[in-house]
């Protein structure tokens, strides 16, 4: 019993194959087995969200999905997002209005923006603060963290705009 | 933190769930969003050598509206949040799933895990009760149904048997006024205190009201003679304080990390009148 069993993910795009046992955090199969490093380990309980990628169009805390769960999924992670020559929107704007600090929950809060934009494109300052509970920052006190999403919604927004 | 090793199995249907619940007993646990269950096993609070995924199969899925309101086991309080149709014929349970956890955890936590688990934390659970819910189980020999008020014996104690599987939840959609009131200390918290109450109206008077407390006992508590104390008055701030009271002699409150006895039957005071003040006020 307990052996090991074929996962299939789609990683940024990306067809992945490998053998893991079940048990396996998702988040761990990132980092070790996929090389995305970005996803962080913070709490490990399922609350500081600094693991959080997006899986069949979710956001989730990969340190509290087994492997095994995520199995035939499709996952963005951070490295998803945009490349140090070619920031993504709202790793433009966390750079701009100071989002962060010391940037180890900011892989997850770019992950969990992203998502509360794509659902609410023009969210109030309550919104992003609500949509953004998940993720815990020590740092900042949030002011920042807030202040860039907003940024990035109103740039996205534009954006669209000009495209139409 | 890794759990123990575990077999895993991804059935599409529950005929698959059952045998393998049958196969291996005690040894065998689903999972659903698994943000109960798979925090237990990393801790190694629990281990479960057979793990059977629920994530496949279309009969625990889908939210049926109506007079009376079916909803699929594994529904998570996200998809509760998003259905339009659900939010204005029983919008209680969307504010009370805005207030479960945070966004993450609401996109995998599901009804039936919250029910079915029977960890006296969880939102679900009183809000049944208080909606007079009924559970559909579904076993070896058929399915059969549960009323939420019967189902919770202790803490993780219900009346679930090891080899029965949460399908459903059904519950007439209720008339009148509601609210979900919970006390807790952070985001991503268990309740403090909770208290789930829905009132309908006759003119000026009460004609029903139902309340149900959370994380106050080992179980839920449905307080029947508390929601007694409203019926045929006209809510005044004195029949307010009768039901808190009544309430107060229903609950059970341990002493743990979140505070006394007496300041929990404090907050679950608080939470009540604050949750028929504005049940009142919507009914």
């Amino acid at each position: 019993m307990s052996g090991k069993m074929q996962i299939k993910l789609k990683v940024n795009g990306e067809d992945h194959e490998f053998s893991a046992e079940p048990r396996e955090l998702l988040v761990h199969a990132l980092r070790e087995r996929l090389n995305l490093t970005g996803s962080h380990v913070g709490c490990e309980t399922g609350h500081c969200g600094v693991c959080t990628v997006t899986l069949n169009g979710k956001s989730i805390k990969s340190c509290t999905m087994f492997v095994a769960q995520a199995d035939g999924a499709e996952l963005t992670t951070v490295e998803g997002m945009g490349s140090p020559d070619n920031l993504h929107v709202l790793q433009e704007a966390f750079r701009e209005h100071h989002g962060l600090q010391c940037g180890y929950c900011t892989p997850g809060m770019i992950m969990r923006a992203a998502k509360l934009l794509e659902e609410i494109p023009n969210p109030t300052e309550e919104q992003v603060r609500f949509g953004m509970a998940g993720n815990l920052c020590r740092c900042t006190g949030y002011q920042n963290i807030v202040k860039s999403i907003m940024a990035a919604a109103s740039e996205m927004n534009s954006a669209k705009e000009a495209a139409q | 933190m890794i759990p123990a090793a575990f077999d895993y199995y991804r059935p599409n249907d529950l005929d698959g769930v059952i045998s393998l619940l049958q196969e291996h007993g005690d040894d065998a646990r689903v999972i659903a969003g698994g943000h109960s269950l798979i925090p237990l096993m990393k801790l190694r609070m629990a281990e479960v050598p057979h793990l059977i995924d629920l994530q496949s199969i279309e009969e625990l899925t889908g939210i049926e509206n109506g007079a009376r309101i079916r909803i699929g086991a594994m529904t998570t309080q996200a998809d509760i949040i998003d259905n339009a149709s659900l939010a204005s014929s029983a919008p209680i349970l969307k504010e009370a799933s805005l207030q479960i956890a945070d966004p993450q955890v609401r996109y995998m936590g599901t009804v039936g895990g919250n029910v079915a688990n029977g960890d006296p934390g969880n939102d679900m659970p009183g809000l049944m009760q208080c909606l007079d819910a009924t559970f559909i189980l579904r076993g070896p020999n058929g399915g059969r149904e549960v009323k939420a008020r019967d189902f919770y014996h202790a803490a993780y104690m219900t009346e679930r048997e090891d080899d029965e599987v949460m399908v459903a939840v059904t519950f007439d959609a209720p008339k009148g006024g509601y609210a979900y009131e919970k006390q807790k200390r952070k985001i991503g918290d268990y309740a403090t205190a909770a208290a789930a109450v829905i009132i309908s109206k006759d003119g000026s008077k009460c004609k029903e009201a139902s309340i149900a407390m959370t994380n106050l006992s080992d179980t839920p508590v449905f307080c029947g003679a508390a929601s007694d104390c409203l019926i045929g008055t006209s809510v005044s701030a004195e029949d307010i304080k009768n039901a808190v009271n009544s309430m107060i002699d229903a609950i059970d409150p341990a002493e743990d990390n979140r505070g006394p006895v007496e300041f929990k039957k404090h907050a679950a005071a608080v939470v009540l009148s604050r949750a028929i003040e504005r049940a009142w006020q919507r009914a």
